[in-house]
């Protein structure tokens, strides 16, 4: 699905390397958490994974990014939008502006891709049902509060119905009950065989959705493997990431002498 | 007959001429139900018209006001054309109100300049240096007159046209999505600028910035906030381009929309007939077969 191979990337005017010789893959179906300090590179990646870096906002890749086996250099951006979405952090920015309804914010996406009205409706429907904001439909969506329209932007990437989603903090304006929603919604997501790479800094969201944890550290992969395996490295501390709330219990029980049931706190 | 398809055919407009979109008849009678119904709002007949239609009128009116000059030529393009039109939609006093709004700060430096500074053999009264002209003063009022009419008509046309629709009947007719879709946007910047100004107003007033009192103070308490409105603009201009290419708005060829206007023969041949109108004015007045304006 996503592969790369000995990946770095530079902004433009900048000289520091964002990214460091990364290599990733993701399969259909896989969901990789990816976590890190802020300025540890992972909004970088996601846009690197989706084709929008170096493409649309310049600077310099050297490696290999192919998506689907093709690589992704030279390919326009909404040639990449029909097997990648990506969705960004603020939900402000990701509204259109040129839509009255979530309905048509929705579609969208769908509607730019040149598919049939009848499609469209159909992925429209079953992307806000999947979120459960169905009763959002005939809103202004410049009228949401900050956790709606942040469901209203994953939705409308959904209705596209990309193999591969890229998440950066998508749940960062979210309350707990909507972050439970994305969560499901990715779950089913995944189930379908899309792919999903989460960028996210709520270790808790992570820990029980995730199959693979990637810990990004200056640019550099510093943790990779299965997601209970990094969460509960003691080193996730020292790169600036707070370990799912599971796994401190644990830790401080232990710390205190305390014995703990085999598996209370497991994933 | 349906009692919408009964209203719609006294309208002038054909169902027949409007395209249904690709894929319409594929969708159960609920969905092309609420589908229809996401076009904007149209509570009157002159509301109803296709957007290109009213743009039309108020195209021709404005260029019309112009050409013509004088008194009766753009006072004849308000009353036969702009005014009725204004009472079809229900919107007369609400447009004089507009109008007179829009050209009464033009209309006031208009008049200062004409009735002072043009020359003329009739002097009305003295003021210092200054002599107030008959001809100055009909200068003036023609240039008022003109205004109004302009006014009115382009006002008519925002009154009655939402700018959603006629960005989608720009595209049904084959203009770019990206074109439509900047004029939109523009619009909708605005709002969301002033938003920002009064956050970062808000912000820089926590920690003791003075924007209340004097003329002076408020002008220094705006200087900070020109760099952070301006900065976290362009910053939202770049990411809200990048979110609109994951959804594929750069592709090209052709987007199936949500829904179309209807538009008719008989508003064609009436856009047509404006055109065809306006254009021999002003031929007869740059021939000078038309009499002089009046």
């Amino acid at each position: 699905m996503l592969s790369m191979r000995g990946v770095s990337y530079r902004y433009p005017g900048y000289a520091r390397q964002v990214l460091q010789d990364l290599d990733l893959e993701i399969a259909p179906g896989d969901i990789v958490g990816l976590v890190g300090r802020n300025d540890a590179g992972k909004s970088t990646l996601c846009l690197v994974a989706a084709g929008l870096a170096p493409a649309s906002i310049g600077g310099t890749l050297t490696g290999e990014v192919r998506v689907d086996g093709i690589s992704t250099v030279g390919r326009p951006t909404h040639e990449l939008a029909a097997s990648v979405g990506l969705v960004f952090q603020d939900s402000n920015t990701q509204r259109s502006g040129v839509t009255a309804t979530v309905f048509e914010e929705v579609a969208l996406g769908s509607v730019n891709l040149g598919r049939s009205v009848a499609e469209t409706v159909r992925r429209t429907r079953d992307a806000m049902a999947t979120l459960r904001i169905e009763a959002l439909a005939d809103r202004d969506p410049a009228r949401l509060s900050g956790g709606q329209a942040q469901l209203v932007a994953v939705a409308s990437i959904l209705a596209m119905g990309p193999r591969l989603l890229v998440l950066d903090e998508p749940t960062a304006q979210l309350d707990p009950e909507g972050t439970r929603l994305v969560g499901a919604a990715l779950r089913d997501l995944a189930a379908t065989g899309t792919a999903l790479l989460i960028a996210e800094h709520k270790t808790d969201l992570l820990d029980g959705l995730c199959s693979r944890i990637i810990a990004l550290d200056g640019g550099r992969i510093a943790l990779d493997g299965p997601a209970a395996s990094v969460l509960e490295d003691p080193a996730l501390a020292a790169i600036g990431v707070e370990s799912p709330a599971r796994v401190r219990l644990a830790r401080a029980a232990t710390e205190r002498g305390l014995t703990i049931p085999a598996g209370a706190f497991a994933r | 007959m349906s009692e919408r398809s009964a209203r719609r055919r006294a309208d002038g407009i054909d169902d027949a001429t409007t395209a249904p979109p690709p894929g319409a008849d594929q969708l159960s009678e609920a969905d092309a139900a609420y589908l229809a119904g996401l076009a904007p709002a149209t509570p009157t007949a002159y509301h109803r018209q296709n957007p290109l239609t009213k743009a039309t009128a108020a195209t021709m009116a404005t260029l019309g006001a112009f050409v013509l000059g004088g008194y009766v030529g753009p006072l004849a393009i308000l009353v036969l054309g702009v005014v009725p039109g204004a009472i079809v939609a229900g919107l007369l006093g609400r447009l004089v109100r507009l109008a007179a709004l829009i050209s009464l700060p033009i209309a006031v430096s208009v008049a200062l300049v004409s009735v002072f500074t043009r020359a003329g053999e009739t002097v009305l009264f003295v003021i210092g240096p200054f002599d107030a002209t008959l001809e100055g003063v009909d200068f003036a009022a023609q240039i008022i007159v003109r205004l109004f009419v302009i006014a009115m008509a382009l006002g008519l046309f925002g009154l009655t046209t939402d700018p959603r629709a006629l960005v989608v009947d720009l595209e049904r007719r084959g203009v770019p999505p990206r074109v439509a879709f900047a004029a939109a946007a523009t619009l909708e910047t605005i709002p969301a600028m002033i938003e920002r100004a009064q956050t970062i107003q808000a912000a820089q007033r926590a920690r003791g910035l003075d924007t209340e009192g004097s003329l002076g103070a408020r002008v220094r308490g705006v200087m900070p906030l020109v760099g952070p409105v301006i900065l976290s603009s362009l910053t939202e201009v770049e990411e809200r381009s990048l979110a609109l290419e994951v959804r594929a708005f750069g592709r090209p060829g052709r987007r199936h929309l949500l829904w179309t206007l209807p538009d008719s023969g008989r508003q064609r041949l009436v856009r047509w007939l404006l055109v065809g109108l306006f254009l021999a004015v002003a031929v007869g007045r740059v021939s000078g077969s038309l009499p002089a304006p009046l």
